[in-house]
């Protein structure tokens, strides 16, 4: 087990130095940053100081190699447009991001899991083919679409929410968290719920399946069979086997939930993570991208390993064994 | 369309029920204004970045020397008048009885140390240091007295000055970026004091009771950022913001006709134009229709540009592309902009005479040219490249449309990998120099002349009328000069093709007004109720 855990150390180091070498050269090669973050009126001298003073006039391998010597000590560079460490600029929005991608997870697993178990035990009842159609229409609406329909029927025509931004902080645990009190939470519900509805719609088709397959297995019939009542048939026995494919999916879109709200955050302005890494990318603030996307990586590595030790807790059958 | 059409009676009826129950507090009337603008601000250190954004949200709290009313032109600020005392020498009179926010007196140091400040703060990726470079030396005769002594005749000191934001003496000495963006040092003589500030999200200022001007209308403002348009428009009809900045053309209408909203405009100066290569005997985007090479430039001759010109249907443009949001342009700016002439006017579309201009040119059959232009940079860019590029294929010059994202269109234009593109120019001075110099004057890398001239363009007596208008003083002789500048420059020689001015939109709800800024600020401070 431990070696196990000192292996995906190991394979994480190296994809993270993969990661960076090629992200910092993919955006060195887009163009000069100097020439979008410059004033227009700015003359040559003007824009040979701006090169100095970010560090870019040295040559580009002097910049990588001064970012590793940075990176091995934590200090992921200095954001070209706000002068501050990268990661400080990141992880001040990171809270925002994780409590909008947490309260869309929920949302999705909440509601996603009971109506795909009753899809999948009642699958020709007329309930379960309306859940069914509306989850192909869940996963086809493109994102952005979605969220300015929400907002134009919640917020401008009903008026039952805020159309746009986060809603008043709490302080907990030194970081500030919205969602905890009512005033905070309005403002979320409707991201969340634009954010949750691809999700929703893959974990109601995956439940649903799973729950077709795992039902006509003898197992099912054996437990019927010694009468066990229904409820701990379906909500210990089926409910435990359909879990491993369940959260390797939950793992991986947290993932992307985080990594990539982009488009939610655009257009409920939400102030995360998301949004300041396309604005980043726009305007080539490599040293920003650059924390993001490792920092990213990294979250996604996690992800993985705590659903791989999560399987072997579930099914213990599986092994993690060291030829993998 | 109204709830009643969409929804069933019964659930209009539940709605409705529940909106009473669980809308969001308004905010207090006539105490609090939340404006939604459209770029975030990147620091609140009114030195650090040079930027739209930061340069607005500054305004609200600090002030400057010299400030610009609505259609530009240069108001006293904290400086009552100023004059030039000879070529080098200007001397600014103080404001008395300014406070600053924490109840100091505001004096001439001030000034000095702000000044002082701004080249050294440190990686500003856009520096201020810009408009501080011309000036040699800062003395104070006396604590409301001012005398500033340039390197150069400077004619725009003033101009200049209007973006030299002034913090207070004691804090400008090692005063860092963080400090501001904390709050600490937010403090400034304007009429807003710094409250929260919340990065990406929004900025809450309250009223100064002790501001010297005019006393600001509302007790709270919340400048909140919504980056996304439609997202933006959306918060305006719901109420919870009730101005917003860069309406997107494609909701102009629909807002106009909504009793709730009302619309305001203003003509910017903003300026789209299209840049040829002028310098180039071959170059890169531009062939013959065969493909084959040319043995010489077609843009080099000033009839081939007068055709591109006149081939350009610019009113259909400002009507169609840019639903009325534009208005076409003849020369560098609007002409109530001083140095315009009052010759210029936009030429309608001749394709008869393109295409005779074009024959006498020695290019009767025309020629094949690729248009660039960014796509996410001005408003509706790619669509007016698109129709340009349509109206240019209809006067005999086959035209291709490239567009690109601005950050790969301005790195390539600056290397001038471009034969035609499509381009902006904001005229930060509020007068012609300014475009005339930078876009159109011989590009002089020691000077700082031409330092966006990516066509290279040049003409020796060109220059030489620029130049010479910029050693006045005289804001009169030196506007005649500039007249007559633009006018060589666009009317006799094209040096580049005027498509239209931005103008600028802004939303408000029914029962507040604002007066369009030609510099496309928002001022939180200049919004009144009223019609």
């Amino acid at each position: 087990m431990t070696v196990f855990i000192l292996r995906r150390l190991m394979q994480t180091l190296l994809v993270l130095a993969a990661t960076s070498l090629l992200v910092f050269f993919g955006l060195y090669v887009i163009g000069d940053p100097v020439e979008i973050l410059v004033n227009p009126v700015a003359d040559e001298v003007e824009k040979a100081r701006a090169r100095a003073a970010l560090g870019l006039d040295k040559p580009i391998i002097e910049q990588y190699w001064v970012f590793l010597k940075g990176a091995v000590t934590g200090e992921l560079g200095t954001s070209f447009v706000f002068g501050r460490p990268a990661m400080e600029v990141i992880l001040e929005r990171m809270p925002a991001t994780l409590e909008l991608a947490f309260l869309a997870m929920v949302m999705a697993v909440a509601l996603g899991v009971p109506l795909g178990l009753y899809a999948g035990l009642r699958p020709n009842s007329w309930p379960a083919k309306t859940i069914m159609a509306a989850s192909i229409v869940g996963f086809s609406l493109p994102t952005f679409w979605v969220g300015l329909l929400l907002i134009l029927v919640f917020a401008v025509q009903l008026g039952w929410l805020p159309s746009t931004g986060r809603g008043p902080t709490q302080e907990v645990l030194g970081l500030q968290i919205s969602i905890l009190h009512w005033e905070g939470l309005k403002y979320a519900l409707l991201p969340a719920l634009n954010l949750a509805l691809f999700k929703l719609s893959l974990i109601i088709r995956l439940t649903r399946a799973q729950v077709r397959e795992q039902s006509l297995l003898d197992y099912i019939k054996f437990a019927r069979a010694k009468g066990l009542p229904r409820h701990r048939v379906i909500g210990v026995h089926l409910l435990k086997n359909i879990l491993i494919p369940l959260i390797t999916v939950i793992g991986l879109e947290l993932g992307s939930v985080i990594a990539f709200a982009v488009v939610t955050e655009t257009i409920f302005a939400w102030p995360g993570m998301g949004k300041l890494v396309i604005d980043s990318i726009f305007q080539l603030d490599r040293p920003v991208v650059v924390a993001y996307l490792m920092m990213i990586v990294f979250m996604f590595i996690l992800i993985n390993l705590v659903v791989d030790l999560a399987y072997s807790a579930l099914d213990p059958r599986v092994r993690l064994a060291e030829h993998r | 369309m109204k709830p009643s059409n969409v929804l069933p009676g019964w659930l209009t009826a539940a709605a409705l029920a529940l909106t009473l129950a669980l809308s969001p507090a308004a905010p207090a009337a006539a105490q609090e204004l939340v404006v939604g603008l459209s770029t975030p601000v990147t620091s609140l250190d009114p030195h650090f970045h040079n930027l739209t954004p930061n340069n607005n949200v500054a305004d609200h709290v600090f002030e400057k020397l010299v400030t610009k009313d609505a259609k530009e032109q240069l108001r006293p600020g904290l400086a009552e008048s100023w004059k030039a005392l000879d070529e080098l020498t200007w001397e600014f009179r103080l404001r008395k009885g300014v406070k600053w926010h924490d109840g100091s007196d505001f004096t001439a140091a001030d000034v000095i140390e702000s000044i002082k400040r701004i080249p050294t703060v440190p990686n500003s990726p856009a520096s201020f240091a810009t408009y501080t470079r011309p000036i040699e030396s800062v003395t104070a005769p006396n604590p409301l007295t001012l005398r500033i002594k340039t390197v150069r005749p400077h004619p725009l000191l003033p101009n200049d000055l209007v973006a030299v934001r002034i913090v207070p003496a004691r804090l400008a000495a090692g005063a860092k970026t963080e400090e501001f963006n904390s709050g600490k040092l937010m403090v400034g003589t304007g009429p807003y004091k710094f409250k929260e500030y919340v990065a990406g999200d929004r900025v809450v200022l309250e009223r100064n009771d002790a501001y010297w001007g005019a006393k600001p209308h509302w007790k709270t403002v919340r400048l909140r950022m919504i980056p996304n348009g439609p997202a933006r428009v959306a918060a305006l009809l719901a109420g919870d913001v009730q101005m917003i900045e860069a309406v997107p053309t494609a909701d102009i209408a629909r807002l106009e006709k909504d009793p709730k909203v009302a619309v305001a405009s203003a003509v910017s100066n903003r300026l789209i134009y299209l840049h040829m290569d002028s310098d180039r005997n071959v170059s890169p985007f531009v062939t013959g229709k065969d493909g084959k090479p040319l043995d010489r430039n077609p843009f080099r001759d000033v009839r081939v540009r007068k055709a591109v010109s006149l081939a350009i249907d610019r009113f259909a443009i400002a009507d169609r592309i840019m639903e009325k949001q534009a208005q076409p342009a003849g020369q560098l700016l609007p002409e109530f902009f001083p140095g315009t002439s009052k010759r210029l006017t936009p030429p309608r579309q001749d394709l008869e005479a393109a295409r005779k201009l074009l024959a006498e040119a020695g290019y009767p059959n025309g020629f094949a040219v690729t248009l660039h232009a960014p796509n996410n940079r001005y408003i509706n860019d790619e669509k007016t490249a698109q129709a340009i590029t349509g109206m240019l294929n209809r006067a005999g010059i086959e035209t291709r449309l490239e567009a690109m994202p601005s950050t790969v269109f301005f790195s390539r234009a600056g290397k001038l990998e471009f034969s035609f593109f499509l381009a902006g120019w904001g005229a930060e001075t509020g007068e012609t120099s300014s475009p005339l110099r930078a876009l159109i004057g011989s590009f002089n890398a020691q000077t700082g002349m031409g330092q966006a001239n990516r066509g290279r363009f040049s003409d020796p007596g060109l220059d030489a009328i620029i130049l010479t208008a910029m050693t006045h003083i005289d804001d009169g002789k030196r506007n005649l000069m500039l007249a007559a500048a633009s006018d060589k420059a666009i009317g006799e020689l094209q040096a580049i093709i005027p498509v239209h001015y931005e103008v600028s939109s802004w939303g408000l709800r029914r029962g507040l007004a604002y007066t369009g800024r030609a510099d496309q600020y928002t001022y939180a401070f200049e919004v009144r109720p009223g019609k």
